[in-house]
């Protein structure tokens, strides 16, 4: 299994050099993408193959490459098998998406060699068991993605995301690697001994602020999220869904890795930050996000949302597990890893969406597109199913995972620690107002876009996908309905994720009746998405026949009421600016500094009034800004260095060469 | 014989709501005409509206999409299917552990998620207007019932309806400050939800204050009528829940006598014609707010409701 998995990752890897030849191919996109389809099925059935095995086998593999006295260690053990699965499913449905979309790519050649050897260095990640391998994977996986999300580089703004990107990986893989460097202090860089080793208390809060910083600045953690909304729209829709879907959770896989594996048992303050951390950054992402009318950087943001959801989950078992209170901490991490596994089913469903409206009408702007149900009616139907998931609506996937998290919440109270007790309900509520406006946020996102009328001549001239990108598209879909209907195969297929890291996992759910799940006991909660699911349909339908029966089925089409005013032209229609100005108004004065500006013409003037939008990034503009203004400040400072004469040079190296000595000598 | 028993309590319990939910509405409106002095309609209006309405043929805006025909369906589903988890006369309920207390608020919110795009779907200015503010109001309201819930979950120990309706009913409740503060909250929310005066009036037709009314604008026949019925749906549903976990008294226990039950089913027509009485009388005592008022209104809400929750978090006996 072990070889399988290896030989798979090497394959993707030697995809990367065919790549460059098979862009000069007519039908070589179709070829690479279909390689990389195989590829990656053959690990999504690796990898559930293992995490399904009863005796949860642990795989070892060690290679002679790598650091001379280290070698790269491989290993597979639940973690990194649930992993795999999420990413390599992610890979295959981008693949087989791509099978159709990358056959409209302008220059292949920027994208082909890049996008196998991307899947091939998250994997890595995932595989990896010495912190050598795993940074240098990690780093690759920066890099590979960073050359995707500058394949337009024509475009100024793409140009501009890769340089924040590039930027921020760096800052990440840095923290990363003090981490590791902290950890392997004895000079032990492969995991198992640095599980073996307890690091001192001090030692391990340092690692698990760095952890935090680390993956948390590839995650998309506020406020390290600056990149993530720039560089994921930039990149080919494809590779948006990978990196948004998938790279975000190969970095809450470092994350857990060190903090929950690596670390061994936490200390009660950690779950503080984590919990801190993912509150502000569930409710900041989805601010954020309704403030868009871009729709792929709409979705990123959102993005930031769910990994703030995500990381209240990893805070509250890690608050449980602090206080010894290891059934709840299972309840807590199953919830967050089962919404990092719905999050990359819709995320990716969602961004292939939007590839395919990229497509057809070569539009991200919102405001510029409309009525696309009727043009692309199954494309609309698979969008609208990732919208009604992400936004945690009954029966579909996200809300189950919401739905443990809540009653991961509801156990909090018998914590002992004062501060969580204050903490951990003000999480609830931002968990809660976060759910909220995601549900606004995809209802702006999906009538926007979809419904209403064509804003634009290309919008009213889309077509509907091809029959690859459809199927990718309606597999998520499918999969969104499945993890929300029948949740507890998926929560049982966790348990032994969850059983190695905190030592025990939530009571088996398959076998109980009508497949509910009951994450404590029956007489506290339940939740069966199968009956209410069915429930719905059979009301729904049964409504719909007794109607037609027995009142009337008649129905003539007429233009629309309006209240009497309806306009022919489709400016009339909310914007995705105007849809959102409630929301900027409630809470945007506050977060965004938002200001409205009427501009009313002079009386008897016929010139339009004019309403202008003010919108500040004050995470930018405090945190950022600040940081770049000294680093220039800086450089142009140090900048003479680099024109002075020979004699001047001669006398610095003179100088520094006495400093040193006199160093020394003391 | 238990199961077939609890089928057909099940079964009638969904009838029911269906059934009493147009009363409920033309019985607060009935009301609220005479405290005005005005004659009002029959009691049994809704009743005749919704018939009327379910034979008139369909007038379907022309740009409207499939979505726009399905949306009724869904969202009458939905409602229905969640009013008939909330306990009315008895507690005992065959299904109520396939969704609890949450899960039936989510299934509200799907409703609403369905309603907002509906407003959005034909492209007229006052569906975009409709949809817009919904979100708006709902993005305050949804937090504030869930930590709502929160509250009355952490001391009633479950998030299961029928097992919160038992402990409400039990002496173990006691009074408490946090349960006072999650009842205001929960009325609040209620009033924002089912669209009543002061948030919302589902009386008006002046274009610009309304909310509820302006996405289903383009709605008409047996559309308009399913629409209307899950509305009236969902008024029930509240007032059934602020019932069965406020006022829990007279309720029939699971597997209760007949004699219980009927008692439980009279006081639960008590219990709904105390609710439709009060909420007639706030509503023709207090005047409409501005739609920007609102988001302070929901807001008290949502800090009672959280002052609620912290207050359980410290004092198990608050």
């Amino acid at each position: 299994m072990m070889h399988a998995a290896l030989w798979s990752v090497a394959v993707l890897l030697a995809l990367a050099p065919a790549g460059i030849a098979l862009s000069m191919l007519k039908h070589g996109s179709a070829i690479l993408y279909g390689a990389c389809l195989v590829v990656t099925s053959a690990l999504v059935a690796i990898a559930i193959l293992n995490l399904l095995d009863p005796a949860h086998p642990v795989l070892n593999a060690t290679l002679p490459i790598g650091l001379p006295w280290l070698g790269a260690h491989f290993r597979i053990d639940p973690l990194a098998a649930f992993f795999l699965v999420v990413v390599n499913l992610g890979g295959a449905a981008a693949s087989l998406f791509a099978l159709g979309y990358g056959r409209h790519e302008d220059s292949p050649g920027r994208v082909l060699p890049f996008y196998p050897a991307y899947l091939a260095g998250m994997n890595i990640v995932v595989l990896s068991d010495d912190a050598f391998s795993f940074l240098v994977a990690w780093e690759f996986m920066s890099l590979t993605s960073w050359a995707l999300v500058v394949s337009r580089h024509r475009e100024a703004e793409n140009v501009r995301a890769g340089y924040v990107y590039l930027l921020m990986a760096s800052f990440g893989t840095l923290a990363l690697l003090l981490a590791f460097g902290v950890l392997g202090g004895g000079g032990h860089y492969d995991f198992t001994a640095i599980r073996a080793a307890h690091p001192s208390a001090g030692v391990a809060g340092a690692v698990l602020l760095l952890a935090l910083v680390g993956a948390g600045s590839k995650a998309g953690v506020v406020p390290l999220h600056a990149w993530l909304p720039l560089a994921h729209p930039a990149a080919p829709s494809h590779v948006s869904g990978l990196m948004s879907g998938v790279m975000t959770k190969v970095a809450v896989y470092g994350f857990v890795r060190i903090v929950f594996d690596l670390l061994g048992q936490p200390e009660w303050w950690w779950s503080m930050v984590v919990l801190a951390v993912g509150g502000i950054t569930a409710v900041m992402g989805v601010l954020y996000a309704l403030m868009q009318h871009d729709l792929k950087r709409l979705l990123a943001y959102h993005t930031v949302e769910n990994i703030g959801i995500i990381y209240i989950g990893l805070g509250l078992a890690l608050a449980f597990n602090a206080h010894g209170m290891p059934s709840a901490a299972a309840l807590a991490l199953t919830a967050g890893l089962l919404h990092v596994f719905n999050h990359s089913v819709f995320k990716s469903l969602l961004f292939f969406g939007s590839g395919a409206v990229l497509n057809a009408t070569g539009e991200r702007d919102m405001e510029h597109l409309g009525g696309l149900i009727h043009r692309m009616p199954q494309t609309a139907f698979a969008f609208l199913v990732g919208c009604v998931a992400i936004s945690a609506l009954p029966p579909l996937n996200g809300f189950v995972s919401e739905w443990l998290t809540f009653q991961a919440i509801l156990l909090s109270p018998q914590l002992p620690s004062w501060g969580l007790k204050f903490l951990v309900p003000a999480v609830g509520a931002l968990l809660a107002l976060s759910a909220a406006l995601a549900a606004a946020c995809f209802v702006k996102a999906f009538g926007i876009s979809f419904l209403g009328r064509a804003r634009t001549e290309a919008a009213a001239n889309a077509s509907e996908a091809d029959s690859a990108s459809l199927s990718s598209m309606l597999f998520l879909a499918l999969l969104c309905l499945i993890a929300g209907i029948l949740p507890g195969i998926f929560i049982d297929s966790l348990a032994p994720v969850v059983s190695t890291l905190v030592g025990v996992s939530m009571p088996h759910q398959i076998g109980l009746d009508w497949l509910t799940v009951v994450p404590i006991a029956e007489s506290r909660s339940s939740y069966n998405g199968l009956l209410v699911f069915l429930f719905v349909t059979f009301t729904g339908t049964l409504a719909a026949y007794a109607i037609h029966r027995l009142a009337s089925d008649k129905l003539r089409r007429a233009p629309p009421w309006d209240c009497g005013y309806p306009d022919p032209d489709p400016a009339i229609q909310y914007t995705a600016s105007s849809f959102a100005q409630p929301i900027r108004r409630v809470y945007g004065t506050t977060v965004f500094a938002a200001r409205e500006i009427g501009e009313m013409p002079p009386p008897g003037s016929a010139a339009p009034a004019r309403l202008h939008v003010e919108l500040h990034d004050l995470i930018w503009e405090a945190l950022y800004a600040p940081i770049a203004k000294v680093i220039t400040f800086a450089t142009e400072r140090i900048n003479i260095l680099q024109f002075l004469t020979i004699r001047r040079y001669l006398t610095l190296v003179f100088v520094a060469l006495v400093l040193l000595l006199l160093v020394l000598a003391i | 014989m238990t199961l077939v028993r609890d089928l057909i309590s099940q079964g009638l319990q969904m009838l029911l709501v269906l059934l009493l939910a147009p009363l409920l509405t033309g019985f607060i409106r009935k009301l609220k005409a005479q405290l005005l002095r005005r004659q009002g309609p029959p009691l049994l209006q809704p009743y005749r509206d919704l018939v009327r309405l379910m034979r008139k043929e369909v007038v379907l805006a022309e740009q409207a999409s499939w979505l726009f025909r399905v949306i009724p369906y869904i969202i009458f589903a939905g409602t229905w299917v969640a009013a008939s988890l909330v306990p009315t006369f008895g507690s005992g309920l065959l299904f109520s552990w396939s969704a609890d207390l949450i899960a039936i608020i989510a299934l509200l919110g799907s409703a609403r998620f369905f309603l907002a795009l509906a407003g959005m779907d034909v492209g007229t200015a006052f569906g975009g207007i409709g949809s817009s503010r919904e979100v708006m109001i709902a993005s305050l309201a949804e937090p504030a019932i869930l930590i709502t819930v929160f509250a009355v979950a952490m001391i009633a120990g479950s998030t299961q309806l029928s097992t919160i309706a038992e402990f409400m009913g039990s002496s173990a409740v006691g009074l408490r400050v946090s349960l006072g503060l999650a009842l205001v909250a929960l009325i609040i929310v209620a009033i924002a939800e089912n669209g009543r005066i002061p948030v919302d009036n589902p009386a008006t037709h002046l274009e610009l204050t309304m909310v509820h009314e302006a996405m289903v604008l383009e709605y008409s026949g047996r559309h308009l009528a399913l629409i209307d019925l899950s509305s009236q749906l969902k008024l029930l549903l509240y007032v059934s829940l602020i019932a069965c976990m406020f006022m829990p008294w007279g309720a029939a226990e699971p597997r209760a006598g007949n004699l219980a039950l009927a008692v439980g089913a009279l006081t639960y027509i008590g219990k709904l014609m105390t609710c439709g009485i009060l909420l007639a009388v706030f509503e023709t005592s207090i005047a409409k707010m501005r739609v920007f008022r609102i988001p302070e209104f929901l807001g008290a809400a949502l800090m009672l409701a959280l002052l609620a929750t912290l207050l359980r978090f410290v004092s198990g006996s608050l």
